[in-house]
């Protein structure tokens, strides 16, 4: 192993060993995880090493970084409510990986608990094929579990995580629909300076239940965000995400979707809009283990300076699953000639009566629309951002909550906004 | 108001315009005919500043600028307007948005106010209706699922707008019905008047019919080859390009 792992991987191995017997919950997954992450290390940080699921993404930069115990926030800084949303909802608050009540307004038709007070792994994520999962299973301190009832429709709700400098982050979360659920879930990271946020989400989405799960990832320029969902849906359950990365310096969101029971419905639709030297990557893995199930994914990259876009999307079709109807386009919008864009599309077929499709378009903003626009009087520049709002407004369209499209799309007036300065 | 002095003009290393000259007075429509491939559309984007021409020789004026050495949106800004023969369909943009966006940009560049929505509205849906077009029109997407006909009565839309002081307006006939035919040239004609000059580019003679030139010009191998009244334009109905050019010859 290089000085490099050595160091990354030691770095958080010593976190765990500091922190073992302070750590919620049973202790054992906790083990099993360490060893896991010691035996795989931060992926790409082994010169020598590739994995194939980490073959366009490299987190050496995050083993290269340190990171160190936040200090203790002041309770009740409501600065960071400023940066929220004005919505009207009820929020989960995370600073740093500690839930924050008194930054928080809870919900009052789900069930909530602290991972700190209960910690409980669902059986979804696995600390033995995905070190993010290992790293995250071993130094989870703290996470929302969100259980909605039967038949409940528990509205909006905003899980919100922040970070300062240095602090590295693992929240875990579980968050589970009883039958004919209902859930809009909007997640927020975002933060200051240089740090990591290593989320870990499992869901399960029971019968006839419906969760739509919007993502903004805002990072600062210099942190690292690499996310990991696992989800399971049951009988006529719908899981409806949309993903949209903005910020940090690597990012890598990861997505493992079963559709476990028959008509089922997974969207995991996205966008990432990039620039400078920022690196993202969205990696779907879809199961289609039941019939008649339907998946949809739309990703739409806009990569401007030196940035690289990374789309790895797999659908797995079992042979139980007939009437399999699944569906993946990768678009992506080169803004400059530096900015690359990198595809894998996998499908992996086993029923024989499916209909699959998969496509992927890189272009550049079209010279016939730009000058259409310009000899409308409409300046250069003007011009090329209300092309790239119209590459990215059917890729918004999947994010049919007004007031949640709203927030997505301030935001990226927002990103704009920073491309142009 | 536009001078064209020597113009010639070539795309990708391959001359297209050689030498043309051509004068438009202010308050002036002027028809330019020619047979396909004469240059007239090469002639129109070199005007409204599309870059992969190059210009070779000569030079435009417009009200006395330099045009060629202004970008495409500076030149709109001085009241130039090209009615595109092939409108370009702009998927994910809204007709209403792309229109106010568009007056916004070029009031700004004259110092005037820009209209917020509503006052945009109100000026979009009165001309929407003047031009007999559908007000969904302005719902939709740019010229995306338009038929050629509503393509060119968006193209004619935007003019009504946008309100230019040279038009050139490049085979908006082709591809229209008669009754498209005259909401459109009922659209150019309400613009007529001491401000308003057009360079109307046309295969046909029919449309000038109902939009009568002050002067008419035949462009032929890159080269305007005859100058002369409304009358010319029924000659060449009469002879055909080929009889004439071969006169011309």
């Amino acid at each position: 192993m290089t000085a490099a792992l050595q160091r990354g991987v030691a770095g958080f191995l010593a976190r765990y060993e500091g922190l073992r017997d302070r750590l919620p919950g049973d202790p054992r997954p906790r083990a099993e995880a360490a060893d896991a992450f010691r035996r795989a290390g931060l992926p790409g940080a082994t010169s020598g090493r590739r994995e194939e699921a980490w073959k366009y993404t490299s987190l050496r930069p995050v083993a290269d970084a340190t990171f160190q115990q936040p200090v203790a926030h002041p309770a009740g800084d409501s600065r960071l409510l400023a940066r929220l949303p004005p919505l009207e909802a009820p929020r989960i608050v995370f600073v740093d990986g500690e839930f924050r009540p008194e930054l928080s307004a809870l919900p009052a038709s789900l069930d909530f608990a602290r991972f700190a007070d209960r910690a409980e792994y669902g059986r979804l994520a696995r600390a033995d094929s995905e070190p993010l999962v290992a790293l995250n299973t071993m130094l989870a301190e703290d996470g929302a579990l969100l259980s909605v009832p039967d038949g409940v429709d528990a509205g909006l709700l905003l899980l919100v995580s922040v970070a300062t400098d240095r602090a590295a982050c693992h929240p875990r979360h579980l968050i589970h629909l009883a039958r004919g659920a209902r859930l809009s879930l909007l997640e927020l990271s975002f933060g200051d300076g240089s740090y990591l946020h290593n989320p870990v989400l499992e869901v399960v989405v029971g019968d006839d239940a419906a969760l739509t799960h919007v993502r903004l990832q805002n990072e600062a320029p210099t942190a690292f965000h690499l996310s990991t969902v696992y989800a399971e849906i049951g009988e006529r359950g719908e899981y409806d995400s949309f993903g949209l990365n903005l910020g940090g310096r690597i990012v890598r969101t990861e997505a493992h979707v079963r559709l476990a029971g028959i008509k089922g419905i997974a969207h995991l639709n996205g966008a990432q809009l990039l620039g400078g030297t920022q690196h993202a990557d969205f990696t779907t893995v879809v199961k289609h283990d039941a019939p008649s199930c339907t998946s949809r994914q739309t990703v739409k990259n806009v990569l401007a300076g030196r940035s690289q876009g990374v789309f790895q999307g797999r659908i797995e079709v079992a042979r139980v699953a007939q009437k399999t109807d699944g569906y993946q386009m990768n678009q992506a919008l080169l803004l400059s000639p530096d900015a690359e864009v990198d595809t894998k599309p996998e499908l992996e077929i086993f029923a024989d009566d499916v209909k699959c499709s998969h496509g992927a378009t890189v272009g550049e903003l079209d010279a016939d629309q730009l000058f259409y626009l310009r000899s409308r009087g409409i300046p250069d520049d003007e011009a090329r951002s209300m092309l790239v709002r119209a590459f990215l407004a059917d890729a918004l369209d999947a994010v049919t909550d007004q007031a949640v499209r709203g927030v997505l799309e301030h935001a990226v007036e927002g990103w704009w906004e920073r491309q142009a300065a | 108001m536009l001078e064209i002095r020597g113009l010639s003009a070539a795309i990708e290393d391959k001359p297209i315009l050689q030498g043309i000259d051509l004068t438009v007075p202010q308050g002036e429509v002027h028809a330019i005919m020619g047979p396909n491939g004469s240059g007239k559309s090469t002639l129109a984007y070199v005007l409204s500043g599309r870059d992969d021409y190059a210009v070779t020789a000569g030079s435009v004026t417009f009200d006395g600028r330099d045009l060629l050495a202004m970008a495409p949106e500076e030149r709109a800004a001085a009241g130039l307007f090209l009615a595109f023969q092939y409108p370009v369909e702009l998927p994910g943009v809204g007709n209403a948005n792309f229109l106010r966006t568009a007056l916004n940009a070029l009031r700004r560049s004259r110092g005037d106010s820009e209209l917020d929505a509503v006052q945009f509205l109100r000026l979009a849906r009165a001309e929407t209706k003047r031009l007999a077009m559908p007000e969904d029109m302005l719902r939709r997407n740019v010229n995306v699922g338009f038929s050629g006909g509503e393509k060119k009565r968006n193209e004619v839309l935007q003019m009504a707008i946008l309100r230019p002081r040279l038009a050139i307006l490049d085979e908006t006939d082709s591809g229209l019905d008669i009754d498209a035919l005259r909401i459109v040239a009922d659209g150019v004609n309400a613009l007529r008047g001491p401000d308003f000059s057009a360079l109307v580019i046309t295969h046909y003679q029919r449309l000038l019919e109902y939009i009568v030139p002050d002067r008419v010009h035949v462009l032929a191998g890159g080269r305007i080859v005859r100058s002369g009244g409304p009358e010319l334009a029924h000659e060449l109905e009469a002879k055909g390009y080929a009889g004439m050019l071969t006169e011309a010859a």
